[in-house]
C-alpha cells in the first residue's frame, strides 16, 4: 500500500515536471531498460533515447485526465521500451533475436498510439514556434512557456509599457496558430 | 486590430479572469455567435497544446540534465569508454549465438572424447583398482623390514625411490618371476622379498601392458636356486564354482586368501582375465591365484571398486603366451622351463599347501632413480 501510494506520488511529480520525483523514476528504471537494449542488439545512446522517449509518454500519461495506471511503474515503462524498442529496430531493419527477459509486460499499444500523436504535435509546435522569428518566438515562450507576466516581458524586449507587449504578443500569437493549424489539418 | 481584441478576451474567459457580468455577456455572445464558438474552442486546443508542448519540452530538458547528473554520481552506468565499451558489448551480442554454438559443440566433443577414452581403458577405470601397493605403504614396510633384518644389507639401489610393489611368483626356479606390469609402471628396476625377508635384487626381463604381466629375473649371487616349484600352471580354461585360494604380500608378511572363482571373464567381458569372490587388496596384485589342487589359474590384478570381494585375474594361459612372445623377440634369454602339468601339491593339506608355496611367492618392490 506504501508503495502504491508512493508510485502515486512519483507519477503526480512527473505530472508536475517536479525534477526530485523525475530523478528517482530514472534512478530506479534506466538501468533496466538499459541492459534490455544492450540485450538486444542496441548501444549506449539509443537505450538512453528509449528510455526518454518511455519517459515522455509516461508523462503524457500521468498528465492525461482519464489517468490510471494498472500496473507498477516498472512493468509499465518497461513494456513501453520494448515496443518502442522492436519498433525501431524493424525501422532500421536490424536483426534482433527479440531475447526478453522475465520480467512481465502490460498492453500500451494503445498509449503508445496516443504518445505517437502527440509526438507529432509536438514536433508541429516546434516547427512553427522556430519559423516564428524573433522577438516572437522569445516573446511566446516567455509568456506562455515561461509563464512571466506582461509587466516582466515588457521590461525584457523594451516594449515602452505593458499593452504594447500585450498587443504585440498576440499578434505574434494569431501568426503562430496560423502556422500550427496550417500544418496540424493537414496532419490530421 | 478587431481580431486581437477578440482573442484577448477569449483568453481572459478562458483563463476565468473575466468580471461575472463581462463573462455572462460573453457567454451569451458565444452562443449567438458560432464563429465566435468556434474561435473559444480552437483557442481552448490551442493553449492546451501549447501546455503540453511546454510541459514536454520541460521535461526534455529536465530528462538530458538528470541522465548527465547520474551518470556522474555513477547511479547509473554507460561503461568508463561508453563508444569502445559498446562496441564491444554490441559484439558480443552480435557473435553470442555462434560462440555459444562453439561452446556447445567444444564441450560436446570434449565429453565424447572423455568418454571414448574411459572406455577403451579398462584397467584404468575409476570403477576398478588395481592392487599395487601405495608407495607410502610400501616405505613404511620397507623401515620395518629394515629393523627386522639388521643383518641383511639392503639391496636397494643407492639413490633411487621406490614407485610401487605387489607380489610375484616363481615360474622357473633360475629366478624367472611374474608379477603384473602394472607394478613396474614407471620403474627402472627391482627387488623381490621372500618370507623369510631375503632380498634380491632383480631385472625387468619383460613387460606387456596389454595383458598386464610382466616376467622379472633375480639377479643377485646371493640367490640360490629352489627346489623344483611345487605348483603347476594351468593352460586350459577355468571352472566356474572352483575354490581357489591366493598369497601375496599386502603387508610385509605373506598374506593367505580364499575364495571361487565367480566368472569365467573379467571386467566388462574382458576374456584374457576372469573374476573372482575374494577380498583382495592393495599389493596382491601379482600374486598366484591356485585351484585346491595347487595349480596356477590366474594373476590376481585388479578389484572391483564398486563392488566388495570382487576380483579379477589374469588368466594363467597368458604366462605361456608371454614366454612365448619372449621367445620370439628376445633369442639371449636363456630358455625359461615351465614347471610341469604335474603339481606335487596335490592332495595333501592346505597348511601343507601353503607352507610348500610361501617362498616361490615374493613381495615386489619397483624402484626408479631420482
Amino acid at each position: 500500500m506504501k508503495a502504491e501510494l508512493n508510485e502515486q506520488a512519483l507519477l503526480k511529480g512527473l505530472a508536475n515536471n517536479d525534477s526530485k520525483a523525475i530523478e528517482t523514476l530514472y534512478k530506479e528504471n534506466f538501468s533496466m531498460v538499459q541492459a534490455f537494449i544492450l540485450n538486444n542488439n542496441g548501444s549506449y545512446d539509443e537505450a538512453r533515447d528509449i528510455f526518454q522517449e518511455a519517459m515522455i509518454a509516461l508523462y503524457e500519461k500521468a498528465r492525461s485526465d482519464s489517468f490510471v495506471l494498472t500496473s507498477k511503474i516498472n512493468t509499465y515503462v518497461y513494456s513501453i521500451c520494448r515496443r518502442l524498442w522492436f519498433k525501431r529496430l524493424q525501422q532500421l531493419g536490424r536483426y534482433s533475436n527479440q531475447i526478453d527477459s522475465l520480467e512481465e509486460t502490460v498492453p500500451v499499444e494503445e498509449d503508445l498510439e496516443i504518445h505517437e500523436k502527440r509526438n507529432a504535435e509536438f514536433a508541429i509546435m516546434d516547427r512553427a514556434l522556430n519559423s516564428l522569428g524573433e522577438p516572437c518566438k522569445s516573446l511566446l515562450e516567455g509568456y506562455y512557456l515561461k509563464k512571466l507576466d506582461m509587466q516582466q516581458l515588457a521590461q525584457m524586449f523594451g516594449y515602452t509599457n505593458a499593452d504594447n507587449a500585450k498587443n504585440q504578443k498576440y499578434k505574434c500569437l494569431i501568426r503562430l496558430k496560423k502556422l500550427f493549424f496550417a500544418q496540424y489539418n493537414i496532419g490530421e | 486590430m478587431e481580431d486581437i481584441l477578440l482573442l484577448q478576451a477569449i483568453e481572459r474567459y478562458l483563463e476565468g479572469s473575466m468580471l461575472p457580468a463581462e463573462k455572462a455577456y460573453f457567454e451569451e455572445l458565444r452562443k449567438n455567435t458560432p464563429e465566435i464558438d468556434q474561435m473559444v474552442v480552437e483557442h481552448s486546443m490551442f493553449l492546451h497544446q501549447m501546455d503540453f508542448y511546454a510541459g514536454t519540452r520541460t521535461l526534455k530538458h529536465n530528462l538530458h540534465d538528470i541522465h548527465t547528473k547520474l551518470l556522474s554520481l555513477g547511479d547509473i552506468n554507460e561503461g568508463n569508454e561508453p563508444s569502445a565499451k559498446g562496441k564491444v558489448v554490441q559484439m558480443w551480442n552480435k557473435y553470442r549465438r555462434v560462440t555459444a554454438i562453439a561452446a556447445c559443440a567444444g564441450g560436446i566433443i570434449a565429453l565424447v572424447i572423455s568418454g571414448l577414452v574411459t572406455y577403451l581403458a579398462p584397467v584404468n577405470n575409476s570403477q576398478i583398482q588395481q592392487l599395487k601397493r601405495d608407495v607410502e605403504y610400501v616405505k613404511r614396510n620397507q623401515q620395518y623390514q629394515g629393523s627386522k633384518l639388521s643383518e641383511v644389507e639392503s639391496k636397494m639401489p643407492k639413490g633411487a625411490i621406490l614407485t610401487g610393489g605387489g607380489t610375484g611368483f616363481l615360474i622357473d626356479n633360475k629366478g624367472y618371476i611374474i608379477t603384473n606390469a602394472h607394478v613396474l609402471t614407471g620403474s627402472a628396476f627391482a627387488t623381490v622379498i621372500n618370507n623369510n625377508g631375503e632380498e634380491y635384487k632383480a631385472k625387468i626381463v619383460f613387460k606387456d601392458e596389454a595383458k598386464d604381466l610382466a616376467m622379472l629375473k633375480i639377479d643377485d649371487k646371493d640367490f640360490k636356486p629352489l627346489k623344483n616349484i611345487p605348483y603347476s600352471i594351468k593352460k586350459t580354461s577355468v571352472d566356474l564354482g572352483e575354490e581357489i585360494f591366493t598369497l601375496g604380500y599386502p603387508k610385509n608378511e605373506v598374506v593367505y586368501n580364499v575364495g571361487y572363482l565367480s566368472s569365467r571373464n573379467g571386467y566388462n567381458g574382458d576374456s584374457t582375465t576372469c573374476q573372482l569372490q575374494m577380498s583382495a587388496n592393495p599389493g596382491n596384485s601379482g600374486g598366484p591365484v591356485l585351484n585346491k589342487n595347487g595349480e596356477v589359474i590366474g594373476i590376481i590384478s585388479t578389484r572391483e571398486k564398486l563392488s566388495e570381494g570382487v576380483a579379477f585375474a589374469v588368466k594363467s594361459n597368458n604366462i605361456y603366451k608371454l614366454v612365448d612372445e619372449l621367445k620370439n623377440t628376445d633369442d639371449s634369454t636363456e630358455n625359461i622351463k615351465l614347471p610341469s602339468n604335474n603339481s606335487s601339491i596335490k592332495g595333501i593339506d592346505r597348511k601343507d599347501q601353503i607352507k610348500k608355496i610361501e617362498n616361490y611367492v615374493f613381495l615386489v618392490q619397483a624402484f626408479n632413480k631420482k
